[in-house]
C-alpha cells in the first residue's frame, strides 16, 4: 500500500493547557514571530518591550467587530515577547490584530493606546485593501487586518538564477502600471498575473532582471489630494508608504479579493525565473505609513514606538525620510526585524535582490548621526540567507546624507550611481566641461568604486523618480501641475533639454533629434561599464507629459501604453539590439576597472581614449566629442564608441587595428532606421577603414573584428 | 459552506463529483474521500462542475492529491472547472499542475450525441 505523507503526527504541543475567553490555548513559541499554523491551531507571537499587557483580537473574516479578544496570560510572556497558540481556529477565515496596553507618554517615546487594534508587523497577508482603488470603509476601527498565510507553495525546481551582477540588465517597473493600460490586452490588467502574461515581451527585449517598485502592502487611498484641473482623486500610486513589510500588496493581485496574492506573486516570480529573469524588490525601510505625530496608528506606533522610530529628546519624530518618520534601523530589535523581513522574501518568495530606498538612513545611529560601521548594513551583507542576493543602495536620504561612492559596502553593496545619471545627461545636452567626467563614468566610475569593482555602480539615466527618457529630451522644465502641489514637488535639477520646443511638437526636425538623443542615451548606457538599468517604457518613448514626479498618478501619465510598442518600433528595435550587443561583448561587462594595460593578444590597451584624431582625446572644457575603444582579455574584437554631443559633425580618424581586423559598423544614431543599428555579429565592414564622419549629436559604435578568424595575425 | 462528494466508478476509473466550496473547513473531508481513491491506483477524475469556489487551502488540498497521485503513478484529471475557479487557479499557478477537461456529464452527453 502506498504510504501517504498526510497522516497526522501526534505532538505534545498539539494539546491545549489553558482556556482564555472560551478558547483553548497554550503558551506559544516566541519564535518565529507572527502567526503560524501549527498542529490543531495557530501560534501567535508578538514583541513589545514596554507593553504592560497584550491582547489578541480575532475577527471573523470581513466582520467589523471582533469575535474574540484573548489577553495573553502573564506566563505566556517570554522576555518581551507575547506568544500563544489558539486551538480550533479556521485560519483561512479569520483576521487578527493586537491591543497593546502601556504608558502614553510621548516625551519618553511611548504612545500605547489599548483602544486601537494594531496590525502584526510580521503579518504575511493583509486584508482591508483587497482590490486596488476601491474606496475603503473608513468607519471601521481596524483598517489593515492581519491574516494567517499558508506558506507551502510548490516551487518545483525553481532556484535562484545567480546571474553575475556584472551581467545584469535591470528593468525598473511598476506592477500595476506595466499592464493597467487597456492596450495591454492581458487577462487581469494591473496585476501580478497581468505582468506574468508579458514575460515574453521582457524576454524578447533581452533584460534579465526586473526591479519592481514597492510591492509590500500599502494604502493607495492614503493620498488626500485631488487633481486641481480635473478634480480626480489622486493616489499613492508608487507605494513608498509601507503598511506591512511581510505582506505582498493584495491590490496588485487578480486574486487579492480571495487573499491569494502570495501565491499569485510567487507564480509570477517562478515564471520570471523560468524565463531567465531575476526579481529585485524596491524596499522601503527608511519610513512607514504611520507618519509623524499627526499620522495614523497602524502597527509599530502602538506596539513599541520608542523602539521602532528615531525620536528627538522630546519624543518627536526625526524626519530624515522627508515623509514624517524615520525607522530606527540600527536598534538591535529593528535590525533583526529588517533581516527577518528580507529573509522572508528570499526564502518564501525566491527574491533575488533588493534595492533599498533612501538607504543612507540604514546607516544612521539611534540619534540620527551617521555610523562609520553601521551594524545593519554589515548584518545584511553577511547574512547566510541573503548571502548571494543583490543589495543595491539608493545611497542618499532626505536628511542630506549623500554617500554615492562612499556607502558602507562590506564587499556586497552596489549603488544607484546618481553621478552617472547627472554626468551623462549633462553631456547629452551639450554642456561644456563634461567630457572628462564622462570618461570616468562610462569606465565604471573608478573614482567612486576603485576597491569595489564596476558592478558596484548601477548606471541609469532615468528611473521612476524623475523624467522618462522621452520627457528628458522633450522638456526643459517639470510640469507637475496635475499633482496638486503647484508644481513645487519633484526635482528641479533634471539636466534635461527639450531639443527646441517644450513638449509635443509637429516639427519633424525636433522629433528626429529627440529620437536620436534617446538612442544616444541608450547607446551610452549599454556600452558603459557597470550594471545598466532601464526604466520601463523608455524603450518605446513612454511619456509622462513632463511630469517628473508621478507618485500619485494612477492613469495614462504613468501606465505603459502598449500601442507604443508598434508606434515606436524603431526605438524598441534599437534598444533590443543594444542589449544584445552588450551580451556579445564581455569587455563592456568587465568587473575590473580598466587600467590602460595593453592586452598582449591584441596589442591594444584595455581602454583607450580618442578624439577627432585617434589617440588624441580632447579633454578641454569646450570638447563635446569623446571616443573610447575597449578590448577584453577573452574577446578577440575591439569595441569603439564615439559620442558626439556637439551640434556639428566631425571627421573621426579611427585607431588602427591589429592584423586581420577591420572596423565594422554596428550603430550610428545619425543614420536613418533601419541603418541606425545592426544585429550583433552582422555588423557591416566600413569602406573607408581609417575614417568615419560622425553626425551632429550622434553616437557611433564600431566593432574591430574579422569576418574570418583564420585571417587573424597575432601581433 | 458545505461540500458534498459522490463517487461514481466505471471501467476506466473513478469519478468524484464535488458540490459546494472547497476551503479550509471542507478540504479535510475532500482529502479523506480522495486519498483512498488514489490508493486504488485507477485513473481518477474530479468533477468540479458544481464547485463554486476553491480557496487557498482548497487549492493546496487538490495539489496534495495530485502529489499523492504522482507518487502512486495515478492519473488525475479535473473536470468542469468553472471560469472563475479556472481564473483563480491560473493566476496562482495551480492550474499548471493539473490535466483539465470539460465536465464529465457534458462530455458524456456530447459523446452520446456524437454516437447518434
Amino acid at each position: 500500500m502506498t504510504e501517504t505523507r498526510s497522516e497526522q503526527v501526534l505532538r505534545v504541543d498539539a494539546y491545549p493547557t489553558h482556556e482564555v475567553g472560551g478558547y483553548r490555548v497554550r503558551a506559544g513559541k516566541p519564535f518565529p514571530f507572527g502567526a503560524n499554523v501549527v498542529p490543531g491551531g495557530v501560534s501567535f507571537s508578538v514583541f513589545s518591550d514596554q507593553a504592560t499587557s497584550m491582547t489578541l483580537v480575532i475577527f471573523k473574516r470581513g466582520e467589523p467587530e471582533p469575535m474574540a479578544e484573548l489577553e495573553f496570560p502573564e506566563e505566556f510572556r517570554t522576555g518581551s515577547v507575547f506568544a500563544m497558540t489558539v486551538f480550533g481556529l479556521d485560519h483561512e477565515n479569520i483576521e487578527y490584530g493586537y491591543r497593546a496596553d502601556g504608558p502614553y507618554d510621548p516625551v519618553t517615546g511611548h504612545r500605547f493606546d489599548a483602544r486601537q487594534v494594531l496590525s502584526d508587523p510580521y503579518a504575511r497577508l493583509i486584508a482591508g485593501r483587497d482590490v486596488w482603488g476601491v474606496e475603503p470603509d473608513r468607519s471601521r476601527g481596524y483598517q489593515y487586518r492581519s491574516r494567517v498565510c499558508l506558506q507551502d507553495f510548490d516551487w518545483g525546481d525553481d532556484t535562484p538564477l545567480g546571474i553575475p551582477a556584472e551581467d545584469l540588465v535591470v528593468y525598473e517597473t511598476h506592477v500595476r502600471g506595466f499592464t493597467r493600460h487597456p492596450s495591454s490586452q492581458v487577462t487581469a490588467p494591473g496585476t501580478f498575473a497581468g505582468l506574468r502574461e508579458k514575460i515574453p515581451y521582457l524576454k524578447e527585449l533581452g533584460i534579465n532582471c526586473i526591479e519592481l517598485l514597492p510591492v509590500f502592502e500599502f494604502d493607495e487611498s492614503d493620498n488626500p489630494r485631488s487633481n486641481p484641473e480635473t478634480g480626480e482623486q489622486l493616489f499613492d500610486y508608487w507605494g513608498y508608504n509601507t503598511v506591512s513589510f511581510f505582506a505582498p500588496k493584495a491590490g496588485y493581485a487578480a486574486t487579492g479579493r480571495y487573499g491569494m496574492q502570495g501565491d499569485e506573486f510567487r507564480t509570477l516570480i517562478k515564471d520570471l525565473h523560468a524565463a531567465g529573469i531575476e526579481v529585485i524588490l524596491d524596499v522601503v525601510f527608511n519610513h512607514t505609513a504611520e507618519g509623524n505625530e499627526q499620522g495614523p496608528t497602524i502597527s509599530f506606533k502602538g506596539l513599541d514606538n520608542a523602539t521602532y522610530y528615531m525620536l528627538t529628546p522630546d519624543g518627536y519624530y526625526f524626519n530624515f525620510s522627508g515623509t514624517g518618520n524615520t525607522v530606527n534601523c540600527n536598534h538591535p530589535v529593528v535590525r533583526n526585524y529588517v533581516l527577518d523581513c528580507l529573509r522572508h522574501w528570499v526564502a518564501d518568495y525566491h527574491i533575488d535582490g533588493f534595492r533599498f530606498d533612501l538607504a543612507a538612513i540604514l546607516g544612521r545611529a539611534l540619534d540620527g548621526t551617521p555610523l562609520p560601521n553601521p551594524p545593519l548594513l554589515e548584518l545584511l551583507a553577511y547574512d547566510p540567507v541573503l548571502r548571494h542576493t543583490k543589495l543595491i543602495a539608493e545611497a542618499w536620504d532626505a536628511g542630506g546624507l549623500y554617500e554615492v561612492g562612499n556607502f558602507p559596502a562590506y564587499g556586497r553593496w552596489a549603488e544607484w550611481n546618481g553621478k552617472y545619471r547627472d554626468t551623462v545627461r549633462s553631456f547629452l545636452k551639450g554642456d561644456p566641461g563634461v567630457t572628462g567626467e564622462l570618461a570616468t563614468r562610462i569606465a565604471g566610475s573608478p573614482d567612486l568604486y576603485a576597491t569595489r569593482g564596476t558592478a558596484a555602480s548601477v548606471n541609469f539615466l532615468t528611473a521612476h523618480d524623475g523624467f522618462t527618457l522621452a520627457d528628458l529630451v522633450s522638456y526643459n522644465d517639470k510640469h507637475n501641475e496635475a499633482n496638486g502641489e503647484n508644481n513645487n514637488d519633484g526635482a528641479n535639477d533634471n539636466n534635461s533639454w527639450n531639443c527646441g520646443a517644450e513638449g509635443p511638437t509637429d516639427d519633424p526636425e525636433i522629433n528626429a533629434l529627440r529620437t536620436r538623443q534617446m538612442k544616444n542615451a541608450l547607446a551610452i548606457l549599454f556600452t558603459s561599464q557597470g550594471i545598466p538599468m532601464l526604466l520601463a517604457g523608455d524603450e518605446v518613448a513612454r511619456t509622462q507629459q513632463g511630469n517628473n514626479n508621478t507618485y500619485c498618478q494612477d492613469n495614462e501619465l504613468s501606465w505603459f501604453d502598449w500601442d507604443q510598442v508598434d508606434d515606436n518600433a524603431e526605438l524598441l528595435r534599437f534598444t533590443r539590439e543594444m542589449i544584445e550587443f552588450r551580451k556579445h561583448h564581455r569587455e563592456l561587462r568587465s568587473t575590473a576597472h580598466p587600467t590602460g594595460q595593453v592586452r598582449e593578444h591584441l596589442g591594444l590597451p584595455d581602454i583607450s581614449w580618442h578624439g577627432e584624431r585617434a589617440w588624441q582625446p580632447d579633454w578641454s572644457a569646450e570638447s563635446r566629442l569623446l571616443a573610447v575603444a575597449r578590448c577584453g582579455t577573452g574577446d578577440d574584437d575591439v569595441v569603439y564608441v564615439a559620442m558626439n554631443a556637439h551640434w556639428e559633425s566631425h571627421d573621426l580618424e579611427l585607431p588602427a587595428l591589429p592584423g586581420g581586423r577591420s572596423w565594422h559598423l554596428f550603430a550610428d544614431t545619425g543614420a536613418e532606421a533601419p541603418y541606425d543599428i545592426r544585429t550583433p555579429g552582422a555588423e557591416q565592414e566600413l569602406d573607408n577603414a581609417g575614417k568615419y564622419l560622425i553626425g551632429p549629436r550622434s553616437v557611433v559604435i564600431l566593432v574591430g573584428r574579422t569576418d574570418d578568424p583564420d585571417d587573424l595575425d597575432t601581433p | 459552506m458545505t461540500l458534498n462528494v459522490k463517487e461514481r466508478r466505471n471501467k476506466t476509473g473513478t469519478v468524484l463529483v464535488a458540490t459546494g466550496e472547497i476551503n479550509s473547513e471542507t478540504s479535510g473531508s475532500l482529502l479523506q474521500a480522495l486519498l483512498p481513491l488514489v490508493r486504488e491506483g485507477k485513473p481518477l477524475k474530479i468533477d468540479l462542475t458544481a464547485v463554486t469556489y476553491v480557496s487557498s487551502a482548497g487549492l493546496r488540498t487538490l495539489l496534495v492529491v495530485y502529489r499523492e497521485a504522482q507518487h502512486a503513478g495515478v492519473a488525475v484529471t479535473l473536470y468542469g472547472v468553472s471560469e472563475e475557479v479556472r481564473f483563480v487557479m491560473s493566476a496562482t499557478g495551480f492550474l499548471d499542475f493539473f490535466e483539465t477537461g470539460e465536465a464529465v456529464a457534458a462530455a458524456a452527453k456530447a459523446k452520446a450525441k456524437a454516437a447518434r
